[in-house]
């Protein structure tokens, strides 16, 4: 166990997220693979945080930090899902066809 | 003992990658929805190996609430909850697979290549203890702050999904309008 497999593990499991936020039709599989990424990122700040600054408290910190980030993410996600189907009846996101410029 | 710590960590880190792959692999939004809290407990048990047990389970203890509330709207909202059918629910799917695995080498060299300063936590201190004491001392106006910040989701979380709003219903004089094809 060392800080540079730990990053790659985090790599890892970032590419994955991008992979599923830009693939998935669905707004909700799109939700996940953001969560997927902050699940990655939490794991690399823990793993600065345990390599490199020396057991400093606020690595810690900024985990909780990014960890309030992925439950704002998740909120406000699920209430524009459920927003968008109430007004424009869409679940996926090629019914939005609005927005494309 | 670090033998068996160094086995548990690539044993999670490959539990981790490979449930938050199948996510995005399952016909099912359900099982996609616990394939991703799956990877979630891997990555909290890494985290426990990493002697940040306190962030380790909360992160656990969060998803697994997250996740039932996700199970749910995955059922409202899906295209297809159980599985039944096979189908894709992909679009783009090259451009996707090209810019995943771009960011993980791209991610990847930045984490083998870049000269990280290499200072363990020392021993003989407990991180709980210290990040309670920094939560409650230095760094309260961040911790607020999230409480704040989290205050401020709900209401807008609750006026993003109220049926009624001033104006009239939710869905009323926003529908969108028919166009004419244009081809």
């Amino acid at each position: 166990m060392s800080l540079d497999a730990l990053l790659v593990v985090a790599a890892a499991l970032f590419g994955a997220g991008v992979y599923g936020a830009l693939s998935q039709q669905s707004f909700v599989m799109i939700m996940m693979g953001l969560e997927l990424m902050l699940n990655a990122t939490i794991l690399a700040v823990v793993a600065f945080w345990w390599g490199s600054t020396g057991g400093n408290p606020e690595g810690q910190l900024l985990a909780i930090v990014v960890m309030a980030v992925m439950a704002i993410e998740a909120a406000i996600g699920f209430a524009l899902v459920t927003n968008v189907y109430r007004v424009r009846k869409a679940d996926i996101t090629e019914k939005l066809r609005r927005l494309r410029g | 003992m670090s033998g068996i710590v160094d086995f548990l960590f690539w044993v999670f880190a490959v539990a981790a990658v490979v449930t938050g792959w199948l996510v995005f692999r399952t016909d099912s939004m359900v099982r996609a929805a616990y394939w991703l809290m799956a990877s979630f407990v891997a990555v909290g048990a890494i985290l426990v190996t990493l002697d940040a047990q306190f962030l380790g389970l909360i992160l656990i203890l969060m998803m697994a609430g997250e996740m039932t509330i996700m199970a749910i709207f995955m059922v409202m909202y899906m295209m297809n909850p159980a599985g039944l059918n096979p189908m894709t629910m992909v679009h783009q799917h090259r451009t996707a697979a090209v810019a995943g695995a771009g960011a993980f080498v791209a991610l990847a060299l930045v984490g083998l290549l870049a000269d990280f300063p290499d200072r363990p936590a020392p021993s003989g201190t407990d991180p709980t203890v210290d990040l309670g004491v920094e939560l409650l001392g230095e760094s309260m106006l961040v911790f607020e702050s999230a409480g704040v910040a989290l205050l401020a989701v709900m209401i807008g979380a609750i006026a993003l999904v109220s049926k009624r709003g001033r104006y009239g219903d939710a869905d009323e004089g926003s529908e969108e309008p028919i166009l004419e094809k244009t081809e």
